[in-house]
């Protein structure tokens, strides 16, 4: 016990001299959470519109107006003829164009079928796909409205007309804020990155400097070395957690609906797989920046695959088979459960099954791996 | 606090000692004694098996045969007891140099288990042995190489272990803290502490009170320094002061009488089977070969030489 305090008094008074470790370790995280909250928005706003109108009614102006007020759109640029809109298109100031024909107001007032023409920009197809969508979404509506007038006004008429409409309730994240499950998804990311690189680092640097060879002649104990290098660490992470936590509340609003003390044994249970990794780096690496690159070697996959921001849904079949093997997924699934919807383990069970699972596995093979490689 | 018994009469026995890896044999059936307070110099060319010898000896890794006892404790039936009792230095100076003079004391006294007074009283005697009293609070990385290495044998013996292996300690280290720190050694030896030391500087060879030389993983020879001198040379040592080319060399080799010749410092030397009858012929023999200005005189064998004839005897 008192040798794995030592390990562990040692470790921290190491840290807090090293110059570059400490920022990385406080600082970085702060930062990424603040640059993924406000960069990483998936869901688009401001799509530039470059407008054709060559109607100027009153009726072509309530539908550009229709466009602007949901804040989807904004008008980028007026201009008279559609041969000069694709300049627009092309330098990318406009996603999309949209031109309302000569006769627009005449064919609603007269009861024929009004024809708008849009043209959506394809090269960045998540943009593109939106403004589609969003686009249909707004003229529908007109088209339903105009439908409604029309009928209304016609009120000798018996014969109804049935229509269905949906009524979307959004649950758990009503405003589809991306930023709400963004930032309990970093408590994963970050996790992962910190405690995999600085927990390889950290046992590297005594093997590159000669002091392992010299801790494995004293009376320390395998696992006590272990615990003794890691337990600061751990330490640290959650000092972390707490702090994505409270910034995340705090300056997003994020809101939290789970139970705190089970996500903090949950990140736990992570933590066996992200220190295992790092340890497994550990026994792989003789130099620090060789630890440091093959850590991001096993992490850039891990991110990639765990739905932090391409939804697993979309992978490809043989890539979703990789994604079960990638510890962040299943916790990504946990955090966030637990800070939007407010679930228990009963309703994540199985996911917190296989995290565990996944840790033993993966902790268990660096341990042993470490042990075996301990004295070459 | 030692649990050991202090019955044992030798600090160090091995019988037919051997590590295997896969078809490799590091160490190869040996066999030595290692008497309490005694300064064993352990020689041998590099990857000849000393570093892997030691590592038996400190419990860390396993014998593949033979047997092995250090403070009367078997290396293979407890490797963790050992380490409690022995001090280990390596060439590394294994400090953390991100760490201070005491701060590095602390770790290393506490890992040990060393507390409170007894911790104190160590560090001082530490501290006053190395000569870094007043300098408590400077960053390891800071001190020069002497300074490191006196710090390293400090943290090594922190827990004042009655055997401690020296792995070429004074490797990369100015002269004079050389002498420095075999005096230390000394000191510690007189004090009853066993030391079992590694090196390649041949000088420090002959301080050492016994000798193994390992070559191949086999121990070639064995004795104090005066023995191998007198048992291990067959026929005379003469110094060619010449000059230090590949021509002077090959000349003196194939001179009528030498054995073999081989750069020593700034001269040449040459084993030949007797002074007496050998000398004119060499020196007749390099004046042909338009050789001017050398001397050549009879020398007495140093441990350099007795160990470039043993192992030239095994080629």
């Amino acid at each position: 016990m008192r040798r794995i305090r030592m390990l562990a008094k040692k470790e921290v008074i190491q840290l807090f001299r090293d110059r570059r470790m400490l920022p990385l370790l406080f600082v970085a995280p702060l930062l990424q959470l603040i640059l993924f909250g406000y960069v990483v928005q998936t869901e688009v706003k401001n799509i530039g519109i470059v407008l054709v109108d060559y109607d100027h009614t009153a009726e072509s102006r309530a539908m550009v107006e229709k466009f602007t007020n949901t804040g989807y759109f904004k008008i980028e640029k007026r201009v008279n003829s559609e041969l000069e809109m694709p300049k627009y298109i092309r330098t990318g100031e406009a996603t999309l164009g949209l031109i309302i024909p000569k006769g627009y107001q005449d064919a609603i007032k007269s009861g024929r079928t009004a024809e708008l023409m849009l043209v959506v920009d394809g090269s960045d197809a998540t943009i593109g796909v939106q403004a589609q969508q969003y686009a249909a979404g707004i003229i529908a509506a007109r088209s339903q409205a105009i439908m409604n007038n029309r009928l209304n006004s016609m009120k000798a008429i018996t014969a109804r007309v049935s229509t269905v409409e949906p009524r979307v309730r959004v649950w758990y994240n009503p405003d589809l804020r991306s930023v709400n499950y963004m930032v309990p998804g970093l408590i994963g990311m970050i996790l992962t990155i910190i405690t995999t690189i600085v927990t390889s680092v950290a046992i590297v640097k005594e093997k590159e400097r000669g002091t392992l060879e010299q801790l494995i002649v004293t009376p320390i104990k395998r696992w006590e070395l272990i615990l003794g290098k890691i337990l600061p660490f751990v330490v640290i992470s959650f000092v972390e957690i707490g702090l994505i936590i409270g910034v995340g509340m705090l300056w997003f609003g994020v809101p939290f609906r789970g139970n705190i003390f089970l996500l903090l044994a949950l990140c736990l249970a992570f933590l066996f797989t992200t220190v295992g990794q790092g340890l497994l780096v550990s026994t792989i690496s003789r130099t620090q920046h060789q630890a440091q690159m093959t850590a991001w070697f096993f992490m850039m996959p891990a991110v990639m695959f765990s739905g932090f921001i391409f939804p697993i849904e979309n992978m490809p079949k043989v890539i979703q088979v990789v994604t079960y093997f990638v510890p962040l997924r299943y916790f990504l699934v946990i955090v966030r459960g637990i800070f939007l919807k407010g679930v228990g383990v009963g309703a994540l069970w199985n996911q917190v099954l296989i995290l565990m699972l996944l840790g033993v596995f993966i902790f268990g093979v660096s341990v042993f791996r470490f042990q075996k490689r301990f004295v070459d | 606090m030692s649990e050991i018994n202090n019955n044992y009469e030798k600090s160090i026995t091995v019988n037919g000692l051997t590590k295997r890896f896969d078809e490799f044999t590091a160490v190869d059936n040996i066999s030595f004694e290692v008497k309490r307070g005694e300064i064993f110099g352990f020689l041998g060319p590099n990857g000849s098996g000393k570093s892997t010898t030691i590592r038996m000896l400190c419990g860390i890794l396993e014998p593949s045969g033979g047997n092995a006892s250090v403070l009367g404790i078997d290396v293979a039936a407890h490797p963790e007891e050992i380490k409690q009792h022995i001090g280990y230095m390596s060439q590394k100076f294994s400090l953390y140099d991100d760490l201070t003079v005491i701060e590095n004391l602390d770790f290393y006294g506490g890992v040990y288990g060393l507390k409170n007074d007894r911790l104190a009283k160590r560090k001082d005697f530490v501290l006053e042995m190395a000569g870094l009293k007043g300098r408590e609070h400077e960053l390891a990385a800071n001190l020069s190489t002497g300074w490191k290495q006196r710090l390293a044998l400090g943290c090594a013996i922190i827990h004042e272990p009655e055997m401690v292996f020296l792995d070429e300690p004074t490797g990369g280290v100015d002269p004079v803290s050389r002498r420095n720190f075999w005096e230390m050694l000394y000191h510690m030896a007189e004090s009853g502490t066993t030391l079992f030391v590694t090196t390649h500087y041949m000088d420090e060879a002959e301080h050492c009170h016994r000798i193994g030389f390992i070559y191949q993983g086999k121990m070639i020879a064995l004795g104090t320094p005066d023995q191998l001198k007198q048992q291990n040379m067959k026929g005379d040592i003469i110094e060619v002061a010449i000059d230090t080319s590949q021509e002077a060399l090959q000349a003196v080799a194939g001179a009528p009488g030498v054995d073999e010749a081989y750069f020593y410092g700034a001269t040449i030397h040459a084993k030949v089977d007797s002074v007496k009858r050998d000398v004119q012929a060499i020196e007749k023999y390099l004046k042909g070969l338009k050789f001017k200005g050398f001397s050549i005189r009879a020398v007495q064998p140093s441990l350099e030489d007795v160990f470039v004839n043993l192992i030239q005897d095994i080629r």
